[in-house]
């Protein structure tokens, strides 16, 4: 217990040394709430644009850390042998890896505390949230985004890693209904995105809070399915050095 | 643990295949406790393959490894709590700073070494608060030491230790290592430098092309190979002066050249009296057993020898 509490305590230090992590994980969140629920140029079909868009931010932020944050860090240390060498201790694979899952639900926890008071400071008041059932879509969204990241860490080089990842973090962004609505995109690609985990967490973040999910018992299934097959590729394809 | 002496690194009948190449064909060796065991070989040779599966980094495709008693592939975990593992490159996190890397691996093993006290023992006290990628190729070296001697380690694995050391940051990386040893702990050392090894090894293995074609002490590798060494003017007549003396006579740099026998006296006199004969000059006269590179030399590569321009 105590090497886990070790390697979580590891992985938090290197998150809250590393500037681009936490612009990626706490800084673009924010900063997308902010702009777009004061600026009203995006066509999210609400009266108040925060309605709309603080379970998608919400959503962002798990894929930000789950996926793009978590894989870019995992990549870089499997590149710097980090992974390998920690193999050689008595902490073990196992627990490296329930470390870096306790540290992004950490993470998690702090980007929730301070995205939710912002959209409650800009106006959101969503009628009786589900709270519950946002935390279990959470927590799937998670392990569905990080199998993402940590197969695409543990197959491609460092930078080649960091590029796959932000281009399919901006894929997802655009295409998962967390700032542009589905019914907004051309029917082509509002199909496909109605398939990615992004656009499946964010229907159902926005359903379990504000009651406006599109098709929430479809976008579950979407989910589950990443959740289930995501990590069985990575667990697959992962190579620790 | 072990005893002074005691086989703590057994490989009997080591084989590793990738796909269709052999890198490792049916090696034996043993590492003793209290002891270093240089494992030396050209690049490809099949050190790292071999090291790495002893390490239990990598499965071996027949044979049989035990490290401690243990069986890499199966008891890694049980292994890495007494095992030193020091790579060629990378290990820390590039953002982490030196002392925290230190403290971190520290409490990873939970053999209650002082983390402070390995930082000074490494000679990074006054570069603990940088970040590993902020520190020079050697004091990386030295770092990644620290983390295997945070093991308080029974065996240690220890790849290339000295490689863009500077002469202090060496004799601090030596002393270390003999230390180690001195208190038991079996150390296998992976080296391309053959001064170091000369320097610090109590038993040399030596790989060419995935097989085991030396091992044993630095006396016993060196036996029945005598020669005397020394540098003159780069145009002497090989022929002659061999023709002269009885004995080859072979260049192996611009100026230096390596007679193949025993430094007797009388031969010694006669190579001296030659020299003068000729107008040339004698500097650097080593005689005596080989050096552990001209051992190497002898037993690897066929193509470097045939680069040398020999003469009877």
């Amino acid at each position: 217990m105590s090497r886990l509490f070790t390697q979580v305590r590891a992985e938090l230090q290197l998150v809250a040394r590393n500037g681009e992590q936490l612009l990626l994980t706490l800084g673009i969140p924010v900063m997308l709430l902010v702009f777009f629920s004061l600026v009203d140029v995006l066509p999210t079909g609400t009266d108040d644009p925060i309605d709309f868009l603080a379970p998608g931010v919400l959503a962002l932020a798990v894929m930000s850390t789950a996926m793009v944050s978590l894989g870019i860090a995992t990549g870089f240390e499997r590149t710097y042998l980090v992974l390998k060498r920690l193999g050689a201790t008595p902490l073990g694979r196992g627990r490296l890896i329930a470390a870096k899952i306790v540290a992004v639900v950490v993470v998690e926890v702090v980007q929730f505390a301070v995205l939710v008071p912002v959209s409650y400071a800009l106006g959101w008041s969503p009628d009786s949230p589900n709270w519950a059932l946002a935390l279990a879509a959470v927590l799937v969204g998670t392990v569905a985004f990080a199998g993402i990241g940590l197969t695409m860490a543990g197959r491609l080089r460092g930078e080649i890693n960091l590029a796959a990842q932000n281009g399919l973090y901006l894929v997802l962004l655009l295409l998962g209904g967390m700032v542009v609505p589905f019914d907004k995109l051309p029917s082509v690609l509002r199909s496909v995105a109605l398939g990615l985990p992004s656009g499946a967490l964010a229907d159902v973040l926005r359903e379990a809070l504000t009651g406006m999910g599109e098709r929430p018992a479809t976008s579950w299934l979407v989910l589950a399915a990443w959740a289930v097959v995501s990590p069985l590729v990575a667990r697959r394809l992962f190579r620790f050095h | 643990m072990t005893a002074q002496g005691d086989a703590v690194v057994s490989v009997e009948g080591l084989s590793v295949r990738y796909g269709d190449l052999v890198a490792v064909r049916d090696v034996s060796f043993t590492a003793a406790a209290g002891s270093v065991t240089a494992v030396l070989g050209p690049n490809g040779a099949g050190k790292t393959s071999t090291i790495e599966v002893c390490e239990g980094f990598r499965r071996a495709t027949s044979g049989t490894v035990r490290v401690l008693g243990l069986d890499p592939a199966v008891d890694q975990a049980r292994l890495s709590e007494r095992m030193g593992v020091m790579l060629q490159d990378g290990g820390p996190y590039p953002s982490a700073r030196v002392r925290d890397t230190v403290r971190h691996y520290c409490r990873l093993y939970e053999r209650g070494v002082d983390p402070d006290a390995l930082v000074q023992q490494v000679g990074l006290a006054e570069r603990a608060r940088s970040t590993y990628r902020r520190l020079s190729g050697g004091e990386k070296q030295r770092l990644s030491l620290a983390l295997a001697l945070a093991a308080k380690p029974e065996v240690a694995f220890l790849d290339e230790p000295t490689s863009g050391v500077d002469v202090h940051g060496r004799d601090t990386i030596r002393a270390i290592i003999r230390t180690l040893a001195a208190e038991g702990c079996a150390v296998v050392l992976a080296t391309h430098e053959l001064d170091e090894a000369e320097r610090l090894a109590d038993r040399v293995v030596i790989f060419d092309k995935g097989e085991v074609i030396a091992d044993g002490t630095l006396d016993e590798l060196r036996r029945g190979h005598d020669e005397i060494r020394f540098r003159s003017s780069p145009d002497i007549d090989l022929l002659a002066m061999a023709a002269s003396i009885g004995f080859v006579v072979s260049r192996v740099g611009t100026d230096e050249y390596v007679v193949d026998a025993p430094p007797h006296p009388r031969l010694m006199a006669q190579l001296a009296g030659w020299l003068g004969d000729h107008g040339h000059p004698l500097h650097d006269v080593r005689a005596g057993a080989q050096r552990l590179e001209d051992v190497f030399r002898r037993l690897t590569s066929p193509d470097v020898s045939a680069e040398q321009d020999g003469a009877t």
